[in-house]
Order: C-alpha cells, then structure tokens, then sequence
C-alpha cells in the first residue's frame, strides 16, 4: 500500500441527510432475470442521439449494435439480450417529465445468445482505436451524467496531466450500488482505472470513497495492491455532496474547478468506479453496456443490488424486491437529486443507478412554503459557495441578470440548500427555473441575431445587385454611345470614299460590340451557374445522414412516385427551362 | 408523496423551530430579570405577546394571509418579548401595545410581512416610544425597590400614580447624568462608589441579566442558530472605543467591562444585531455590521441624549445593509483569487 500519506481537504458547506445505506448493503449483487420485454432508449448519454441500425422483425444477438453514435460526442446502444425487434419507437423514457424518446423494443426469445466477443490487450493497440471502442461500446459515465467516456479520455494539449480522480464516493443517501460493486469486483474496477490512466498519463491516481464503506475502501486497496498499481485509495469524510465530482476533486486535490472550466485545465480528470469497470469489461472482454447494477431499495421488503439489463421496465424491476403496500411512487437516483419515474412502463438505463420505492412515512409531505428569512443557512450549506437566497430573491423577480451575477451556473443543484431551508423553499426548483428561462432566452437572442444578419445580408445582396445591374446599364449605353460615334465616324469616313466599298466595313465595326454583349451574358450565366453548383456542394443535402428507418422510407415514397412520375414526365420536362429561366432572373 | 421537486429528504427546520430556540434562548435572562427587578416583567411579557398576536392577526387578516401558519411561526412572539425585555419593567400597559402595534403593522407588515422588513421591528418600537414618551421610557425602578407584585402591577394598569421613587434611572443614564452634573469634578470611580445602583462590574443587578442574555446567545451559537460574527463585532466596537476612551481619561470614561453588561448590550449583541431578516447576511458583513452598531451605540449612549444607544445604532446600520452586503460578498467556490 502507499506510504504517503494523502493530505485531504475540504469543501464548505454540504449536509449530513440519514445515509438509509445499510439497508440494501446487506446481500451480495443478485442476478435479475430476464424481463418479457426490453425497451432500450437510442439517447441514453450526452450528446448526439444513436441512429437506429435495426427495424422491427429484425433477429438480434446479444451485445449487437442496435444505436450507432451519431459523431464524436454520442455513444454507442446494444441489444441487451438476443431476440426480436418488435418496434423501433417513441416510448416512455426515464424523464421526470414522461418524455417520450425512440426506443428499440425487443422480445427477449431466452437464449440470451451472445454476438462473438473479441476479447482485446487494449496495450497494443493505439490510443485513439480504444478511445473508439470505448465509444463504440457505449462506455458512459455511470455515476449519473452519462457522458460518453471516450471524449474525456484525451488529455490537455496544453495542461499536464495530474490528477486521475476516481469517484467512488457514493454521497447519496440510499444507493448501494457502487460500494458492492467494489466490494465484489474491485480488481476489474482497478484495471478499468489502469485503462484510462494509461490513455491520460496522470501523476497520480486518487480513489475517493466516503468512510462510510470501509468494506469497498478495504476491497479496493487490496486489488491495488495485488495488482500492484500505484493508486492511492483514499476514505474521504462522509457529507454529501462528497460524491459531485468538482467536491472529490476539492478533496482530493485541494483544486477548485469553476463552473466555465474542464476540470482537465486544472490537469485533474474524475470518472466514477463503475465507468472503468464497464471499461475494463468493453476492452478486455468485448462486452459493451448493456446492463448495469440497480440498487432497489426504500419502501420494498427485500433491499438488494440487482445487475440489470438496460430496457428492463421498471415495473418488471420492482418485483424483485417486492414493494410494500403503502408504495406511492418510485424514485430513480438518491433522494437529493433524483426524481419520481413518471410511469412504471419507462426502463432503466445507463444513468438509472438506484430506485427508491417511497411511501407517506418514507417521504412525508413537505410542509408549506414560508418567506425567506435570510437566515443563511443555504449559503452555509452550498459546497459553491453560493448566496442561495439571494438567487432565489432574484430568480422569484424574473431578475435573471442578476442570479447570473451571483453565478447561478456555479449551481450544481445538489439540494443542500433546499435539504435545510426552514422555510421549506423549493429553492433548486427556482434555480432549475431561472437556468431554463436564462438558456431560452438566448435561445430567443441566437434566432433574432441570425434573422437579423439573414436580412442585412440579404440587404447588402439586394443593393450590390442593383449596383451591378446599373454598373452593366452604364456599360452597355456607354457601348451604344461609342457604337453611334463608331457609325457616324463611319458614315463619315464612307462618305469620303463615296461610293466605292460601302457597307463591308460597316458590318464590322457593328458586329464587335453585338458579340462582346453576348459573351458578357454567357459569362454571367456561367457564374451563376458555377455558384449555384458550389452552394449545392457546400450544403449538406438532407438526405445526407439519414438513419436506416428514413432511408426505407424515402425508398418507399420514391417506389410509390415512380409511376405517377412517368406520367407526368412531359411537363416535367416542359417545367425545366422555365425553373432554369428563373434561376437566370434571380 | 410530493415527487414534484427533489430533494425529497428534507431536514427537520422550521422558522418556527428557529424562533422557539431564540425565545428558550431568551430565558436565562428573564430569569435573572425577574430576580432582580421581580415578576412583574412576566406581566409585561405577556401583554407584550398578547399585542404583537393581535396586531399580527390583524394584519394577516387584512393581508388574506393563512393566520395559522403565520401566527404559528413564533416571529411576532419573539419581537414582542424583546419589546418586553427593552422596554422599561413600569412602563404603562399601553405603552407596551403601541410599541407592539407600530413594531408588527407598520415595521413588519407593511414592509411585506415576515422575511421583508429593512428595519428591526423591536428597535423601531423601541426608538418610537422612546421619542414620543422620553419620560416613560427612562423610568426605569432601582433594584431595591421595596413594591409588591400587587402595586407594581397597579402601576403598570395606571390604578396608581407614578411616583417619584419608582422613577430612577439606569445605571448607564445614572452615570452619564451624575459626570454631567459633576461638571468635572466627579469621577467615574466616585460615581460608581454607590452601591445602591452599581455592582461588582456594572450596574447592580443590571450585570446578572446580561449574563443572562449572553449565556442564551451562547447556546444559540452552539446550536447554530446564529453566527459568531455579528456578536463578535458589536462587542467588539463596543469595547474598542470604551477600552480607548477608558484608557485615555479614566476618570470621564467607564470601563469597557461596564458598557458591555450595561444598558442592552448583551441583549443587542445576541438578539438584536443576529437578526437575519433586517441584518447583513455575509460573514463578513455580518462582522462590520455588528462592529459599527456597537461603536455607534457606545458614541449615542455615551455623548448622545438618549438612555442607551443600541436601538438607534441598529436602525441605522440596518440602512446599510443592502451596501454592506453587495461589497462583502463570499468569492464562489473556483473564482477565488481571480475577480
């Protein structure tokens, strides 16, 4: 184990809520068994939502790709069991507000068939092919964010590397999921950890875990030791919210990363323990995320960790620990950031790390909303730093310049403000609020800005235009002017030679200006043409990009116009120059 | 089960809890109180409560406010114990009502209620009476006073006449007046040689009922009711310029042990300058609020013409407030040391 000894630190505020944690620590992480139906969301992380790769009636394995990421920042979707596609469509998702997102339901058919696994030494091969397998194997943060790992594993250009922070504090009340975790598979959490160290080169690696969980403190050092990694595991005082990435870093690092910031500018990078794991399981076993492990706890009769396939819908999942009768609602996440699962059909996802069954006793009714009383006891309890009640004075005005004075972003909407407020103040609620309001106002900002600079542009493009058009009227006068002075000069000159060659010469001089006309035409057309087959290549066309669902059905939709097209093909054809016309006039 | 808004795990706070704590804080000292100038401030109390009650009925009624939750919340009882406790212990019953009335309708309610009053409401009922009835307001028992409960309390509902023995002074307005009248040639020591109105360190029995209030100002710091900042501060500039003054002409100046457990320094300290709804709200704040209450209620108290200085110190920091507070504000968590 390591000799020195870590020198920790602090972060103000935070709270001490009931860790209600022993209840469903007791028993080993049980297997769940396979639900009728999985309903697995494409947007199960941060960033670009996954293109459907698969259609209803399609046979699907195990581990097979079902959500392709859509660019760098998205993350891959699996099939979580073999069986049938029986729809790719909008369904109730894991939203507090119902949301309803495009999910691939499957039908388990129970042979739980693995696709072939191509087991990988992630040592040889070059950093950015595991970053892409990390992504591709839809490798998430787990602690709750879900953003894509993949895209937080290239280290600073300019800032060293210092820190690797991994988050096994666990601060909710409640959750349990990630102390059995590492309790049980401590050594493939560790070796996930000596992937992403490998990849981001830090001078030290700091394994943070609330001393509230001295079982998976002891567990995670001895797989340090037995794999003789370098990693210091640290037991950091238990107040939530110890477990935000920014407090563990605080703790850990004495660093403080401002809202505006990566935490890699400080050279301090956080991933939680079970990300590496499910790392380790990607590259070395060839398992993409396809379940993850669900504390259920609360008001049930069996408490326990369950591993879980992804999709499994809640109501199927919340058997398994047999909810009491006097259940009123089911939480997904800890009691201080989580939310109330708006149906028992929404599935668990990446980011489901806990459900809480509630019940009046559980969660009793909150008392009334009182004034505020500047009391202070938000702006002690915020691990920000914070004037809560100053925000909430101001957000309660719709005066959201000035909550952004006082950092309203710094928020992270731990609840700790709201946790001790005597009078009961919703106070993340306003905050939530003023955020929203704040985002959609620049929003409204961005789209007035663009139509602002659509139309000048437009304007500036009207006025060169009519320029250009005066420009050639002058031009050509000009041309005709000199074209009569040619002739009268002509006229003149052929009076002299009297009557002689008239004529011949004439002709001439009057067919050089009539040519130049036309061959100022024909370079204009040719312009016009040659920009309008640069804007057609510069813009995406869009049935670029299109999932495999739209591409059907725009096959479809062409098979169905096809006869109707031959019909009408003559006026198709007579519709052509005039659109060519128009072009030219425009 | 309310699953609209997380968190769903709340503490058990309440306003109400708070004001009860201060109120319980409050009992060390009426307790001393009713030793030294006997049961009848518990009269007093309790019309108190029963003005601040109906004044803020009154007004919640008008307000179309919910009377239950807001009479509940215990911060009319608390203003009405500290009109009680600031107010002259013979001070007629209706003296005590106006205070109350003017405190709760005008200070409080029609700032906007609870949690929107600028001002201390205790203090502006304070300094209304003391500039509308000086007399009534100053008149304050000696210790010794040889009265029953039955003709105090005779005194307090006007059924007997104010004579002159029951109206002394303070022994903070004794002081003052006795090197005022002295002209120079008394000195503080001679002055407080009378042991009729001056104890082991300040005024006789005055001294106990500080040590009263600053026991439950402890405990409410213990219990995190308050912060250490805004008692720190005012007797901190309390003491600073008693301790310069003192050093400087020991002879015209008391000690600073004296000012700090005479007149409602304690009480100020404790309960008047740690109210959160008309006071600063940063620590830092909190100190220089509580700094300059205390050298301004020691410059009124001292020079000025008024028995004591706290209630005006107080109102007039309370202006500053909304300054004090936007310059003293906390750098957030990662914006330290870049502005």
């Amino acid at each position: 184990m390591n000799a020195i000894i870590q020198q920790l630190f602090k972060f103000k505020g935070g709270v001490k809520p009931q860790t209600n944690k022993t209840i469903s620590a007791h028993e080993p992480i049980a297997q769940a068994p396979l639900p009728a139906r999985l309903i697995v969301p494409l947007h199960q992380s941060i960033g670009g939502t996954p293109n459907p790769l698969v259609v209803a009636g399609d046979h699907v394995l195990k581990g097979q790709l079902i959500g392709g990421p859509d660019g760098w920042l998205s993350s891959a979707v699996h099939a979580p069991t073999s069986g049938t596609v029986l729809a790719v469509e909008d369904h109730i998702s894991a939203h507090p507000s119902g949301l309803m997102t495009l999910s691939v339901i499957i039908q388990p058919d129970g042979r739980d068939e693995w696709l072939p696994r191509t087991p990988l030494n992630y040592r040889e091969l070059a950093p950015e092919r595991v970053r892409e397998i990390l992504r591709d194997a839809g490798v998430v943060g787990l602690g709750g964010a879900v953003f894509p790992s993949h895209a937080k594993l290239s280290a600073s250009k300019t800032v060293p590397m210092e820190e690797l922070v991994i988050n096994g504090a666990e601060c909710e009340p409640f959750i349990t999921c990630d102390d059995l975790l590492m309790r049980e598979r401590a050594e493939d959490v560790v070796r996930g950890v000596g992937i992403f160290r490998d990849l981001l080169a830090p001078k030290r690696v700091l394994i943070g875990i609330e001393d509230n969980k001295p079982e998976a403190v002891a567990a995670m050092q001895q797989a340090v030791k037995s794999l003789g990694e370098p990693f210091e595991v640290i037991a950091v005082p238990t107040r939530y919210p110890a477990g935000g990435a920014k407090q563990l870093i605080r703790v850990l690092t004495g660093k403080e990363v401002p809202a505006a910031k990566r935490s890699t500018e400080l050279g301090v990078q956080c991933f939680n323990v079970a990300t590496a794991y499910t790392a380790y399981r990607a590259i070395a076993h060839g398992e993409p995320v396809i379940s993850r492990i669900v504390t259920l706890t609360g008001n049930v009769e069996h408490p326990c960790n369950w591993e879980v396939l992804i999709g499994t819908p809640l109501g199927e999942f919340i058997q398994l620990g047999q909810p009491k009768s006097d259940t009123n609602g089911y939480l997904m996440g800890g009691p201080m950031m989580g939310f109330e699962m708006p149906s028992l059909d929404a599935p668990l996802v990446k980011a489901t790390n806990c459900i809480i069954a509630g019940s009046p006793t559980l969660f009793p009714p909150k008392a009334p909303e009182m004034p505020c009383i500047r009391c202070g006891a938000c702006a002690d309890a915020c691990p920000h730093e914070l004037q809560p009640f100053e925000m909430y004075w101001f957000a309660r005005a719709k005066n959201f310049g000035k909550t952004q004075e006082y950092k309203i972003f710094d928020c992270i909407e731990c609840g700790c403000c709201s946790f001790v407020c005597p009078s009961h103040i919703p106070l993340v609620q306003y905050f939530r609020f003023a955020k929203s309001e704040i985002w959609a106002r620049e929003a409204d900002k961005k789209a007035s800005e663009a139509a602002k600079a659509r139309f000048e542009f437009r304007n500036l493009r009207d006025e060169r235009e009519k320029a250009e058009k005066a420009e050639r009227l002058a031009k050509a006068s000009a041309a005709k002017a000199a074209e009569k002075k040619a002739a009268a000069a002509t006229a003149e000159a052929s009076i002299e030679p009297a009557t002689g060659s008239d004529g011949a010469d004439t002709s001439g001089a009057i067919a050089a200006p009539v040519d130049a006309d036309a061959a100022k035409k024909a370079a204009i057309a040719a312009a016009i043409e040659r920009a309008r087959v640069q804007r057609a290549a510069a813009e995406p066309k869009n049935t670029d990009g299109l999932t495999i669902a739209q591409r059907k059905e725009i096959a479809e939709i062409e098979a169905r116009r096809a006869p109707l097209q031959e019909q009408t093909d003559p006026n198709a054809e007579r519709a052509k120059p005039g659109t060519a016309l128009k072009e030219v006039k425009g | 089960m309310d699953f609209t808004t997380p968190p769903y795990l709340l503490k058990e706070a309440s306003v109400q809890r708070v004001m009860l704590q201060v109120l319980a804080a409050l009992l060390p000292g009426i307790g001393a109180y009713v030793w030294v100038f006997g049961p009848i401030i518990l009269v007093q109390i309790a019309i108190a409560t029963a003005a601040v009650l109906a004044s803020e009925a009154f007004m919640l009624k008008l307000r179309n406010k919910p009377l239950g939750l807001f009479l509940g919340d215990g911060s009319a009882i608390v203003t009405g114990w500290l009109i009680a406790l600031a107010f002259p212990p013979l001070a007629p019953w209706w003296l005590i009502v106006v205070g109350a009335f003017f405190a709760i309708v005008i200070a409080k309610h029609l700032y906007g209620g609870l949690g929107q009053n600028p001002f201390n409401p205790a203090m502006i009922a304070f300094a209304v009476c003391i500039v509308s009835f000086p007399a009534l307001m100053s008149q304050w028992p000696p210790v010794d006073l040889k009265a029953g409960f039955a003709d105090q309390l005779a005194l307090v509902f006007g059924f007997a006449p104010r004579i002159d023995v029951m109206s002394g002074a303070t022994p903070l307005d004794a002081l003052k007046t006795a090197l005022k009248l002295g002209e120079g040639n008394t000195t503080v020591a001679t002055v407080m040689a009378n042991a009729q109105t001056f104890g082991y360190f300040a005024g006789k029995g005055w001294e106990w009922i500080m040590v009263g209030y600053l026991l439950g100002g402890l405990w409410l710091w213990q219990r995190k009711i308050i912060s250490w900042h805004g008692p720190a501060g005012f007797i901190a500039g309390i003491a600073l310029i008693a301790t310069v003054l003192w050093l400087w002409q020991p002879a015209d100046f008391a000690t600073p042990l004296f000012h700090l457990f005479s007149g409602g320094t304690m009480l100020g300290a404790f309960f008047i300058v740690t109210d959160p709804v008309s006071g600063c709200t940063t620590p830092k704040g909190k100190l220089i609020f509580g700094f300059a209450a205390g050298l301004l209620a020691y410059l009124i108290r001292v020079f000025g013409g008024y028995p004591d200085g706290v209630a005006f110190a107080v109102l007039l920091l309370n202006i500053c407030v909304p300054l004090i507070d936007m310059y003293t504000q906390p750098p957030v968590f990662g914006h330290k040391g870049s502005k």
